[in-house]
């Protein structure tokens, strides 16, 4: 085979793409459909509470139109990172929708893979314990036994190993839990004997879909083509066409360094690639290398629970209060603690964001001159959600009448949206684990699941 | 001229859930390399702008085909948990704007 063509739908599946984008990419005749379904971005919650990070709806949108057109073709449709988060619980969510799919549309005879993602959290500890499990970056707290516990299940990011595997199954849908996000893309074209550093590299554009042409989108779909020892990629929507410098900065895209990628087993050396125009909207690069690691190392995500949140925002317009708006609020907290004193004070913590001072950025902030009017979000978290909503309503009503230095608005403080202005909001989790853990291969985590649909 | 008005992307991401990844794009190669070359673009400088530790930044890296740079730090609180102001850390490329380059 001299060339090997993968259609990119949308940078995340249920985010959406033009159907006629789509055909377009099916007409150009690709040997398979890659999407990928994950990300962290969207903080620790999907992972600690197992939900989606795309209503029901949009994924199966989406896959309505990916898994027919996948059937009627005859070429493999894979799925990275299901569900946002990869774990079981969300594997099950998207094969629930798959097989929704499949039935309505009365697809027949289909080779169905789930690969799962799932670490056994004693395997962890045992490679803790090792000293073959570390933090990834020197922000991440350390992995206690408490922490450990803590923890609500933990996933691994799966490399093209077992997909490689499950293609040799025959599979015709691949369902991954938790993969690295060019992984699917590179897997397919590896398969058929592309060099490694192109289907990576490839891989590392097409997962964004549409996001590295200009104008640039998550949510429109993209050709790939590798080639023996090139890729093009190619905008399948007239609005858009690849530059060599579009395709280039997407080699930056959300990665700590701009052009070396680490990934289960090996870096990604882009340094030396180069992008050249092809004259029709396509950019083709050359030139990518990849460096095997020399132990193989896979990275580990889990979320812990660390409190439950209460919170409310309103509005601050007295010019009075916004110059001494952080010495009250320090001043409410304390009337607060105060009532509150049968409480432990460890067990609940009010916070404040000034919206106009410096809500985005807090400590960062240089720049530190309030606006004529403030939006305050204030915020309670602590062991129950009881406590946090019993302590943000005191929080609330303390602030409200607060009798600041030279009130003359002594009817109320705040100024709320809405009624009520307290809001219950649930667990807050954290990212507890964010490691790298030493592994014998990449294929040995990850268990793989067969089903025949529909025979 | 402010660096806002010189790049034609200046952006800031996570780069996973630790670190806040700050972009610089240009069009022009003559504007890249003369602010590249004139290497006002530090460690010293973004400890300044973000009021950092210099051990607190990972990477301030030039990649000439995509005319641009990349500077990353860590995140003193990481996304989406409690305190956390940012979760996509989307928001954070500010003071980098307003940052005079000699060009």
């Amino acid at each position: 085979m001299n060339e090997f063509t993968i259609l990119a739908p949308c940078g995340m599946l249920g985010y959406g793409f033009p159907k006629a984008s789509f055909l377009k990419g099916m007409e150009a005749g690709p040997d398979a459909i890659v999407v990928d379904a994950g990300s962290t971005d969207a903080g620790p919650h999907k992972l600690g509470a197992g939900t989606a990070i795309v209503s029901k709806q949009a994924c199966k949108k989406d896959l309505e139109l990916i898994l027919t057109g996948g059937a009627a073709a005859k070429i493999p449709v894979i799925i990275g990172s299901a569900g946002g988060s990869g774990a079981r619980v969300h594997v099950e969510w998207t094969r629930a929708i798959i097989m929704e799919i499949l039935e309505e549309h009365n697809l027949r005879g289909l080779k169905l893979a789930i690969i799962w993602a799932d670490i056994p959290p004693e395997m962890v500890e045992s490679k803790l314990a090792e000293g073959k499990c570390e933090p990834l970056g020197s922000s991440v707290k350390p992995l206690t036994s408490e922490r450990l516990k803590a923890t609500n299940g933990i996933v691994a990011q799966m490399g093209h190993e077992p997909i490689i595997a499950a293609l040799d199954a025959g599979a015709d849908i691949i369902l991954c839990g938790r993969a690295y996000d060019p992984s699917p893309f590179a897997a397919v074209a590896m398969r058929q004997g592309f060099d490694p550093a192109l289907s990576y590299h490839l891989g590392k554009i097409l997962e964004c879909a549409a996001l590295c042409a200009d104008p640039g989108t998550t949510k429109d779909c993209m050709l790939g083509i590798l080639r023996e020892d090139s890729f093009l990629v190619k905008p399948l929507n007239e609005k858009r066409k690849c530059t060599a410098v579009s395709v280039a900065a997407h080699t930056f895209y959300e990665k700590d360094h701009p052009y070396l990628l680490h990934g289960p087993g090996f870096v990604l050396n882009l340094e030396h690639c180069t992008f050249q125009e092809t004259g029709d909207g396509a950019v083709e690069v050359r030139g990518s290398r990849l460096e095997e690691t020399p132990v193989y190392r896979i990275k580990l995500e889990g979320a812990m629970k660390v409190a439950y949140r209460t919170f409310g925002i309103a509005g601050v317009r007295d010019p009075l209060l916004i110059r001494q708006i952080e010495q009250v609020e320090e001043l409410v907290k304390d009337q607060v603690r105060e009532y509150y004193s049968e409480i432990p004070p460890d067990t609940y913590a009010i916070h404040f964001i000034n919206y106009g001072l410096n809500g985005v950025m807090g400590n960062l902030e240089p720049h530190l001159a309030p606006s004529h009017e403030l939006g305050v979000v204030y915020e309670v978290v602590a062991e129950t959600q009881e406590l946090a909503s019993a302590v943000c309503s005191s929080v609330r009503s303390t602030f409200l009448h607060y009798g600041y230095e030279g009130r003359k608005s002594t009817a109320g403080n705040l100024a709320f949206p809405f009624a009520p202005s307290d809001v219950p909001f649930g667990a807050v989790y954290e990212f507890s684990v964010y490691h790298l853990m030493e592994v014998k291969d990449g294929r040995c985590l990850f268990p793989i699941d067969y089903e025949e649909v529909l025979p | 001229m402010k660096l806002y008005e010189a790049a034609s992307v200046l952006r800031s991401k996570n780069s996973g859930p630790f670190e806040i990844t700050l972009d610089a794009l240009f069009t022009d190669p003559l504007l890249y390399h003369k602010i590249k070359d004139s290497g006002i673009i530090s460690k010293p400088l973004i400890s300044k702008l973000y009021r950092l530790p210099e051990d607190a930044i990972t990477h301030i890296v030039f990649f000439d085909q995509a005319l641009g740079f990349k500077i990353t730090f860590a995140r003193q609180i990481s996304s989406g948990t409690f305190l956390d102001r940012d979760v996509y850390g989307a928001q954070q490329a500010a003071p980098l704007m307003e940052l005079e380059v000699d060009v």
